[in-house]
């Protein structure tokens, strides 16, 4: 890879005050032609090309961004990465992007903050008790790191959990899964992005898709705001706005769109050093290198599009907080946002080919995608250079809704959505 | 989070509602005759509109009527409620 990131590039830069670094990815105008065309400039659309280009050998495509890259969900999402899924699909799935993850700052020569700090989900009552337990045990015969930790072994664990036995959701135990942590997330997106260009794929930002054209079956092109693009290929990875696309191109998806919020504190000093979600009272934390505590709350439970979502659902997520922590009860908040996420019925993304030719979608992640961004990019991008999914997506097709073979992690997925 | 004057009940938080999602979804009338594609159309895809949407909500926490509403999912705003069977407003 030209201007390659390291050391040495590091010291000669400090001679020119740093003055002199080439930018990482170009700024092109669209071609009029293209082999493929990825819709969505976020972490799994990125990656989506990358592996393409690498993977593929397809060099002669490009990602169309209607805003800027890594400004959707892959910005706004809490960073948290674990594979301690239930079902046999979803471990592979996640798994394999876990994978990707302990190797991806080298792979890209970007260094994406990858930190294995581990992943804890706590119980609050005894059928958590014996789901959470029941996934260890599945995780396990996945080959997917996982324990069991009683009260005094959270405790251990993350010392400032309250767990008194007097709170309205006493702590009765967690799973561990210590491969599972966090990454810088728009690193993702500009590590991705600075890999893809260096390969030849042009990253087109401003540029918002306004239509799909067909021939009968087969698309043929995009309608976008800088123009015609003419292609045989599209794969839309556009998260919360998926069915907006879908509908250009006529057809319909088992998606509905809800915004999701999250927040953080003012910085403090180190004091967490782990991730904790809590399902039962669905309250995630953990701590940014900038010392920011990371909050993730729940969704609005109605489609909107609105990237802010309710003050209620914040308020409930806090309390829980509290009540888990209450050496946080004098923080300040210092930032809340949402982001729009899509939600299939099963809570299981959809990667897969359509009954148009050459339209592929990656879609209906739902409020953890973030976690999947290398496997997701790297099997779509199988799908879309074969026309055949891969092994690890062949179950998270969009036919399951006919066939009803569905990967119903609702609930089993370690967190409520 | 906003404001939903509930037809029976009259103006309350949103938080006291819950959304049944896409309106006019007819039920099957001879369920034993649909093919498989026709069940997945009926139970899972949805049209999921970005702008001006009809959908189901229940005052969950008050009177627990079903109605219908007329939402911009862009901006959340609010243009019409009507109760349900009434026929749906021309937006």
């Amino acid at each position: 890879m030209k201007n390659k990131y390291s050391i040495f590039s590091l010291i000669k830069n400090a001679f020119s005050q740093h003055e002199n670094w080439k930018q990482a990815w170009g700024n092109p105008e669209p071609r009029k032609e293209y082999e493929a065309v990825i819709v969505g400039g976020g972490g799994h659309g990125l990656a989506t090309a990358y592996y393409l280009a690498k993977k593929h050998n397809m060099k002669n495509i490009a990602v169309l961004e209607k805003g800027w890259i890594g400004g959707g969900n892959t910005g706004r999402n809490t960073t948290i990465i674990r594979s301690n899924y239930l079902w046999d699909a979803s471990a592979g799935l996640y798994d394999h992007a876990l994978k990707i993850w302990e190797n991806l700052s080298q792979e890209l020569n970007y260094n994406i903050m990858f930190s294995q700090r581990g992943v804890m989900n706590l119980a609050h009552n005894l059928q958590d008790v014996r789901d959470l337990k029941r996934r260890t045990h599945a995780n396990r015969l996945n080959g997917i790191d996982a324990v069991w930790l009683d009260t005094k072994q959270v405790k251990e664990f993350c010392p400032i959990i309250n767990i008194s036995q007097d709170i309205r959701y006493p702590v009765l135990g967690g799973t561990l899964q210590r491969r599972a942590g966090t990454a810088r997330h728009d690193a993702v997106a500009w590590g991705y992005a600075r890999g893809a260009d260096a390969m030849g794929v042009d990253i087109i930002q401003n540029c918002e898709v306004k239509g799909i054209k067909r021939n009968g079956d087969q698309v043929e092109g995009l309608d976008t705001t800088k123009g015609f693009i003419k292609t045989k290929k599209i794969g839309v990875v556009a998260a919360g706005h998926s069915s907006v696309i879908a509908n250009m191109a006529g057809l319909k998806l088992p998606l509905e769109s809800k915004p999701l919020q999250a927040l953080v504190s003012e910085p403090v000093k180190p004091i967490i050093d782990t991730v904790v979600m809590s399902n039962a009272v669905h309250a995630y934390v953990s701590q940014s290198d900038k010392g920011e505590l990371v909050i993730g709350a729940g969704t609005d439970a109605y489609i909107s599009y609105t990237q802010r979502g309710s003050h209620d659902v914040v308020e409930g997520t806090l309390k829980a907080i509290l009540e888990l922590y209450p050496i946080f009860s004098r923080m300040k908040m210092l930032r809340q946002w949402g982001g729009i996420v899509d939600i299939c019925p099963d809570a299981s993304p959809i990667i897969s080919k359509t009954n148009i030719k050459g339209l592929y979608f990656n879609c209906g992640w739902g409020t953890g995608g973030f976690k999947a961004t290398p496997g997701s990019g790297d099997l779509f991008a199988h799908t879309i250079a074969n026309d055949e999914p891969h092994k690890l997506n062949a179950a998270f097709n969009l036919n399951r809704f006919v066939s009803g073979d569905l990967v119903d992690e609702h609930g089993a997925a370690a967190v409520a959505h | 989070m906003f404001v939903i004057n509930c037809p029976y009940c009259g103006e309350r938080d949103q938080s006291e509602f819950s959304c049944g999602g896409e309106a006019h979804i007819v039920r099957p009338k001879q369920p034993t005759e649909l093919s498989d594609d026709e069940w997945a159309e009926y139970l899972f895809m949805r049209k999921n509109i970005k702008g001006v949407q009809f959908e189901r909500w229940n005052h969950a926490h008050g009177c627990r009527k079903w109605f219908n509403m007329v939402r911009d999912t862009s901006n959340d705003k609010i243009h019409a409620v009507y109760k349900m069977g009434e026929k749906p407003p021309v937006i």
